[in-house]
């Protein structure tokens, strides 16, 4: 094929076409920028605060990571429902640990631990077993997990978490610059850092774009001498790990394990993946944009806080943006298509 | 080529079995450098098959390769190309949603270690990546452009570059023309001729005589998972290897199509 060939191509794309690829591609940025102004119109008093702000970021941060491990799973097409169940466990195994004696050095390490343990036993279901499917293997340890985590605990409460280990969950950094009581969230720091994090190794790292590759076509990348099985295995290990992480950070908020911690959380952490324009089908989506996607569903929940709109319409809302996300994709497909 | 040539690759009773089906029944194969081997035969005949055991996507039940005339075991499609066997699979293994750079250089990107992790050098594989589809004669519009968008020739193009990126001994093609327009087969064809000039031997998959009689050397044909008959190219006519396709020997030009 001939370079003017190409050249022709290209002006096949019709303007609407042109246009689904950008709404797609900076739509969720335009939302966030969109739901930042309006609420600073609505509530000018309280919104731009820096105290609403950042407390905006405080209430993110769990869900930030989980969405973060499902970034990264869902970039390999796959799926894991168990996060919620598997935060709950290590938030348990944590406070159990913590309140029982342990070291808090060695404490702080329990959270991802448990975690990383639980990925593995997904990921191997998934690969060794060869069950069908990850929705499958993680529905199973959604239910196993929760099981076992209201098994270790007796289906009750354990507080008193000690104060180092809270510290990355309720710390605050002081910013006297922006006034006598301004703070910045030490879990807001733990986010960035691991969004930072992730960016870099999907983008700039052979594994992190073996991930990709899987996600975009299997067949290709275990043709290309990739070890497809053990991509997975640690996809499934990252959520976890993410997932052990947002329990340090739950047992500092709280400081407290609960057994019912984090149930439904997996779906929050889908629905601000999907909302951030990663695809369901794997291999296409940007941190960037889970980030995005997160803060929308964030500031929703702020926003209407703030309105004194009840909660039932953050759920109503937060469906009918899920649903408009994929819509645009599903669109810029049409508009492509025709073209 | 000469009988006194050691072969380059020697396939020696290959069988490979799917549950119940046989689609391999003891296979022997040899390939000698530099040459260029089509093989023939009816669809559900093997040569896939054939071919993904010989790259390591497959591990075949009974059977031994020996490539430079030492023994070597096939697991993984990685254990092939360590050796320098590289394949073109005929539903063009790449991920669509990667630009063509990173497609050729996929699992073997240029980076550099750190602490267990390769840092790959996006800078370095484009350059890369230009400098080897411009040998090929390869023309694609930018090695940014995602590989979804790029017509059938184009892909087949890719596909190939990433074959032949990492000097390749054998490079194994499956049906690398047959979704494509007839100029672009012209340009794959050409490729094939240039890798052999440079010493590369080739395995062509191929439907079309046109094909097989215009680059190979040798032709062999499998019939229902076996080996049924094979010839040096000049000893043979389009109309026997059709009828070889067709499970027949010693058919004459009277009774077999031009092409098939
Ligand atoms: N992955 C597989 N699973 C089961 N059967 C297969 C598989 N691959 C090939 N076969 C069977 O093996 C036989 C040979 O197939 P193949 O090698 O693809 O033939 P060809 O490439 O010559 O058309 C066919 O009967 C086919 O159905
Ligand atoms: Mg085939």
């Amino acid at each position: 094929m001939t370079v003017s060939e190409d050249m022709l191509q290209d002006e096949f794309e019709t303007p609407a076409a042109r246009r689904m690829r950008l709404v797609e591609k900076y739509g969720v940025f335009a939302v966030v920028i969109l739901m930042i102004v309006v609420l600073s119109i609505l509530e000018p008093d309280i919104f731009p605060t820096t105290q609403n702000l950042t407390n905006v970021l405080r209430q993110v941060a769990m869900n930030a990571l989980l969405a973060l491990g499902l970034y990264i799973v869902i970039m390999t097409a796959g799926i894991d429902l168990s996060v919620g169940s598997i935060m709950a466990l290590a938030t348990m195994l944590l406070a159990m640990a913590d309140t029982g004696g342990l070291p808090w050095p060695l404490a702080l390490f329990i959270g991802p631990l448990v975690g990383i343990a639980c990925g593995a036993v997904n990921g191997l279901g998934l690969t060794v077993l060869r069950l069908p499917h990850p929705f499958i293997m993680t529905l199973g340890t959604l239910y196993s997990i929760r099981g076992i985590t209201n098994l270790v605990s007796g289906g009750r409460p354990v507080s008193g978490v000690s104060p180092e280990v809270r510290f990355l969950g309720s710390g605050e950094i002081p910013l006297p610059f922006l006034g006598e009581f301004a703070s910045f969230p030490v879990s807001a720091l733990v986010v960035l850092v691991c969004y930072g994090g992730v960016a870099y190794f999907i983008n700039k790292v052979s594994l992190g774009r073996h991930i990709v590759a899987v996600g975009g076509n299997p067949q290709a990348a275990r043709v290309s001498g990739i070890n497809v099985d053990r991509v997975l295995l640690i996809v499934y290990c990252l959520s976890g790990f993410f997932a052990g992480l947002a329990a340090l950070l739950m047992a500092g908020r709280t400081g407290a394990g609960f057994p019912n911690a984090g149930i439904g959380a997996e779906l929050d952490a889908i629905a601000a993946v999907i909302i951030g324009g990663a695809s369901f089908f794997g291999g296409r989506g940007t941190v960037l944009g889970v980030f995005a996607g997160v803060l929308v569903m964030g500031l929703l929940r702020n926003g209407l806080n703030l309105m004194d709109v009840s909660a039932f319409w953050q759920q109503t809302m937060i469906g009918m943006i899920v649903v408009g996300a994929v819509y645009v994709d599903v669109l810029r497909r049409r508009a492509g298509a025709a073209s | 080529m000469t009988a006194a040539d050691t072969p380059l690759l020697e396939m020696r009773g290959i069988t490979k079995r799917f549950g119940a089906i046989t689609a391999l029944d003891h296979v022997d194969l040899r390939l000698y450098p530099g040459e260029v081997l089509g093989v023939v035969g009816d669809n559900g005949a093997g040569k896939s098959t054939l071919m993904k055991v010989l790259s390591g996507l497959y591990a075949a039940n009974v059977g031994e390769i020996s490539f430079d005339g030492n023994p070597v075991r096939l697991d993984s499609p990685r254990d092939a190309q360590d050796i320098g066997i590289e394949m073109v699979y005929q539903d063009l293994a790449l991920a669509g949603n990667l630009p063509v750079y990173e497609n050729i250089y996929l699992g073997r990107e240029p980076g550099r270690q750190r602490f267990g992790f390769k840092i790959v050098d996006r800078k370095l594989s484009r350059r890369m990546a230009k400098g080897h589809l411009d040998r090929l004669h390869i023309n694609v519009k930018s090695v940014d452009q995602k590989v979804e968008e790029l017509s059938g020739g184009q892909a087949q193009a890719v596909a190939i570059a990433r074959a032949t990126a990492f000097d390749a001994r054998l490079v194994i093609m499956d049906e690398p023309t047959a979704a494509l327009a007839i100029k672009e087969v012209g340009k794959v064809l050409d490729l094939i001729k240039r890798l052999r000039d440079q010493g590369t031997s080739v395995i062509l998959i191929s439907h079309r005589m046109d094909d097989v009689f215009f680059v190979c050397d040798r032709v062999m044909a499998l019939f229902h998972g076996r080996n049924f008959e094979e010839s040096e190219i000049v000893n043979t006519s389009r109309n026997e290897v059709i009828g070889w396709i067709m499970g027949t020997k010693g058919h004459t030009e009277t009774l077999a199509h031009d092409r098939l």
